[in-house]
């Protein structure tokens, strides 16, 4: 029987109290443990930094990567085997910053698989600088001046570069994390989820309390659930051109909603075929069972040697 | 008097004017005739109108290399007789210099050319009116209205000249054209033969009087042979080991590779993916190969550059690869893209920071190519490194006749995998197990029983991080002894392979594709006197550090020929061996050693002592 303990390891975690990354960990396990995925069908692939201490968190198999190339490295671990339910996780650093052009290219193939973004706007593990993701203007406790970059919109980007899944959560809000995180897997393609996250040491802007909008006249909370205000970013019929294109322009507007009201939940959601989809159509074997399931290694070569003849 | 069945002949043109196809089918109609052939092309970095030219070689015996001097050129454009000389930044002179005495040019009629205009007197001019015979052979078909959309073949009237200048089988001919047109495209097979056809008539009319002293026959045909060249010899290596996911970024001279496997994929079941760039081809093949598909990636210079880092984490998660082939060009940077060198010997084995093991296999000729890039598979498996196969531009897109390669007894070693039924009796699977030999048996995800971690931190054996100095110190002894034991297990004959006598007065070390020319040089060495015999190292890494001494120790003179400035190879032997060469012959203008050029290079060292010598004869 699986329970949440299938889920977990005894590493000991060395996150700072109050991270928002044991919010997203929690998450990913009660996610796995409600699903019934069992833990060897499961693997989970991380780039550089705290949050890609993850994966040793987690009972499932493991990987532990480069700074900012968890998205290629879970590509091929995916399309080697597809049975497998793949989760890659990262920061906004690893992902946006030097792992930028993978997260473009791995969006337009959609792969059946989830990207989780912990965004909490800095780097943590280097001790507090600027990520991508921080707006312009801003300086966080341990800068020494306020960021002349603009901040990226992961969520814009992600539409942009064709994930066919997006959405946004809160890793302080489990639950809205974990049917979020549920829909992601569950969706048929790459599903990409930006998860909006404190750094309790070094992020003394976007904090809890701030997110809670303590600091507002009104004391109400910045974040707000898409779905409640009817906002539907499902594409109903993607052979439909102007559909979609509604669909991912509604998104990238509703993405750039920042300041006193935050969105959060689905923002975009299309099933088209998927990467492992169109290999299959060249090769049908792959539709059968994963490669790393049959026997590729009696290849008879003479077709090929002799068409040099 | 004529000379049978013994040709250098080379057609120059630029870019996009097929001088590929011609020389290919003119190639392959020698190889069926039972002739052998070396056929290699120079080109420029450039789509359309740069100079390049393609040299075939053809001889009653095998051939292992070209030469510098051409019997039969022909020429598609000025340029190719007298260079760029009238542009404002020349860069050749032509090849009509290259003509030896006694050899003769095919040019344009419509050039106009004086006959002085050449500068010389010793060698015959075949004008032929490339046009005029084009728009008759179109005529025929009713296409001579269309003359532009057809103007490119003539490259195949040229074709056709040449061979009526030799007076070599046309249907053998005929028959390489038309395979070149299949489907949609068959009726242009016909053309084309028609094309040849007016070519070839038209030189034996009016050049039949005067032959030319080179004649070209057939010979009794035996065993098949194949026409192949590096890319095709490693992409087929891969598909008989079994490689289930390739990954690469365009990049010259390595994509061919891997576009031949694309082209292929659906009959052998193997995903290949054009990757954003070499980061991810590396990173995509290793996730692959931990995920238990054979895996590899291709590359040149600048994408291994990139992929270094990948290559580091391949390397401390004992990853079972991925094979990567580094097709080298000339550097640094962009260096010379189009252009051959063997100078990454030294990045190929330092890439990325810190000490891992990895493999690094040179082979030196089409045939080892496709054995090595088995056994790659092999290795990177058995002792779950990454194993490098350094290779260049020459060797990639040269091609040679050899028999096809025999593929019995090739067997797939996977090395130590775990079934769910022995992941079953160890409820404490640790996927990085110290064990005697280094290796540690391995499952994969998806397995029941064999759930691991892995991380580029260094780590306990379950793959968990650590930074404990005890633990370090095992895991890097761990690592790095699975190189040692690759040493002890992969035998001597296939790590280097000493060629010629047994002890000569003069030794001559080199490595990878320069195998050919120094193979030939030799023969022409020792028809004047010079006895030599070759040293060809195979394997980088193990490097057979016992093997080298004990063949370097007792010879007389050493010299390394590289295609380089530092001669890498030459020092990593003084490192491993402490044997210093005595002198070297090197060449790093980007264009890969004749058979000539080893001749006088040695020659050089032999009877005037010199201790370097740098060759270019581009």
């Amino acid at each position: 029987m699986l329970e949440l303990k299938s889920y977990r390891t005894q590493v000991h975690n060395d996150w700072c109290p109050g991270c928002g990354d044991f919010g997203i960990v929690n998450a990913i396990q009660m996610t796995l443990l409600e699903m019934q995925l069992e833990p060897h069908r499961v693997a989970i692939f991380s780039g550089i930094g705290c949050s890609a201490k993850t994966p040793h968190y987690i009972n499932a198999y493991g990987f532990h990567t480069l700074h900012g190339r968890v998205l290629p490295i879970a590509t091929g671990g995916k399309l080697a085997n597809p049975s497998l339910t793949v989760i890659a996780v990262g920061g906004d650093g690893d992902g946006l910053g030097i792992g930028a052009g993978h997260f473009v290219n791995t969006g337009r193939r959609n792969l059946d698989f989830t990207y989780v973004l912990y965004n909490n706007g800095v780097y943590g593990l280097t001790k507090g600088q600027a990520s991508p993701t921080l707006p312009k203007g801003l300086k966080t406790k341990s800068m020494p001046a306020p960021s002349i970059q603009e901040g990226v919109n992961p969520v814009a980007m992600a539409v942009a570069s064709g994930y066919t899944f997006v959405a946004r959560s809160y890793a302080l809000d489990v639950r809205h994390l974990k049917t979020t995180l549920r829909a992601a897997i569950e969706h048929r393609g790459s599903a990409f989820v930006d998860v909006l996250q404190t750094c309790p040491t070094y992020n003394d802007i976007n904090t809890k309390e701030w997110y809670a909008g303590e600091d507002l006249p009104s004391k109400a909370p910045r974040l707000y659930k898409l779905e409640e205000t009817g906002y539907d970013g499902r594409v109903a019929d993607p052979t439909v051109r102007e559909q979609v294109n509604s669909k991912k322009g509604n998104a990238l507007l509703k993405s750039f909603e920042w300041g006193d009201k935050i969105p959060i939940g689905i923002f975009f959601k299309m099933e088209v075929a998927t990467f492992e989809d169109q290999l299959a159509n060249r090769m049908p074997a792959l539709g059968e069972k994963p490669f790393v399931e049959q026997d590729i290694y009696n290849r008879d070569v003479t077709p090929l040697l002799n068409e040099l003849t | 008097m004529s000379v049978a069945n013994s040709l250098t002949w080379m057609i120059g043109g630029p870019q996009g004017s097929g001088i590929n196809s011609v020389a290919e089918n003119f190639a392959k109609a020698c190889i069926r005739g039972g002739l052998h052939i070396f056929a290699n092309i120079e080109y420029h970095s450039n789509i359309k109108g740069e100079h390049s030219y393609y040299r075939l070689r053809v001889d009653s015996r095998e051939l292992h290399s070209h030469v510098d001097w051409v019997d039969l050129l022909v020429a598609l454009d000025k340029e190719t007789l007298f260079g760029d000389l009238n542009k404002a930044h020349p860069t050749h002179k032509g090849h009509r210099h290259e003509v030896s005495p006694g050899g003769g040019i095919i040019y344009d009629a419509a050039f106009k050319l004086a006959p002085e205009s050449f500068g010389r007197d010793d060698i015959s001019l075949f004008p032929v009116p490339y046009m005029d015979l084009l728009i008759d052979s179109l005529k025929a078909f009713g296409k001579d209205r269309e003359l532009s959309k057809y103007q490119v073949m003539v490259n195949t009237i040229a074709l056709g000249a040449s061979l009526g200048l030799v007076g070599y089988d046309f249907g053998l001919a005929s028959e390489a054209i038309k395979e070149g047109f299949t489907g949609r495209k068959a009726s242009l097979g016909d053309l084309n033969v028609s094309a040849a056809q007016h070519g070839y008539d038209y030189a034996q009319k009016m050049f039949g009087h005067n032959p030319f002293s080179i004649r070209l026959q057939r010979q009794t045909l035996g065993a098949k042979r194949m026409m192949v060249r590096g890319v095709q010899a490693v992409a087929i290596g891969k598909v008989k080991a079994g490689c289930g996911f390739q990954t690469y970024y365009p990049i010259t001279p390595a994509t061919d590779e891997s576009e031949f496997l694309e082209s292929h994929q659906e009959e052998y079941n193997m995903i290949v993916v054009q990757a954003e760039d070499e980061i991810s081809a590396i990173n995509m093949a290793t996730g692959a190969a931990h995920a238990g598909l054979r895996s590899s990636t291709s590359t040149s210079g600048p994408g291994f550059s990139l992929m270094a880092e990948g290559l580091g984490w391949s390397g401390i998660t004992e990853a079972p690869g991925p094979v990567i082939v580094l097709w080298q060009r000339a550097g640094p940077a962009t260096g010379m893209p189009t252009r051959t060198e063997q100078a990454d010997l030294r990045f190929a084995l330092h890439a990325a920071h810190g000490e891992f093991p990895r493999l690094i296999i040179a082979p030196g000729d089409v045939v080892e190519s496709f054995y090595d890039t088995f056994d790659a598979f092999n290795y990177a498996e058995r002792y779950q490194v990454p194993v490098i196969l350094l290779v260049d531009k020459f060797l990639a897109s040269t091609y040679r006749d050899v028999p096809p390669f025999d593929t019995d007894g090739m067997k797939v070693d996977r090395g130590d995998i775990l079934q769910e039924s022995d992941l079953g009796k160890n409820p404490d699977y640790k996927r990085y197990q110290f064990t005697d030999l280094g290796i540690s048996p391995r499952s994969r995800p998806g397995q029941k029983g064999g759930i691991f971690w892995t991380t580029g931190d260094e780590h306990d054996e379950y793959g968990h991080i650590t930074e404990a100095a005890d633990i370090r110190i095992r895991m890097m002894n761990k690592r790095m002894r699975k190189v040692e034991l690759a040493s002890q297990v992969i035998p001597d004959s296939k790590k280097a392979t000493l060629h010629g006598p047994r002890s000569a007065p003069t030794t001559i070390v080199g490595w990878g594709s320069t195998k050919g020319a120094i193979l030939d040089g030799m023969e022409e060495l020792r028809a004047s006197g010079i006895e030599t015999n070759f040293l060809q190292i195979r394997y980088v890494n193990p490097f057979p550090t016992e093997l080298v001494t004990r063949i370097l120790s007792g010879s007389g003179r050493k010299i390394a020929i590289e295609g380089n400035y530092t001669a890498q190879m030459a020092g990593l032997i003084r490192e491993t061996t402490g044997i210093a060469v005595d002198s070297k012959v090197l060449k790093f203008d980007g264009r890969p050693f004749s058979q000539n050029e080893i001749y006088e290079g040695v020659k050089d060292v032999v009877k005037d002592g010199m201790r370097e010598v740098s060759l270019s004869h581009a």
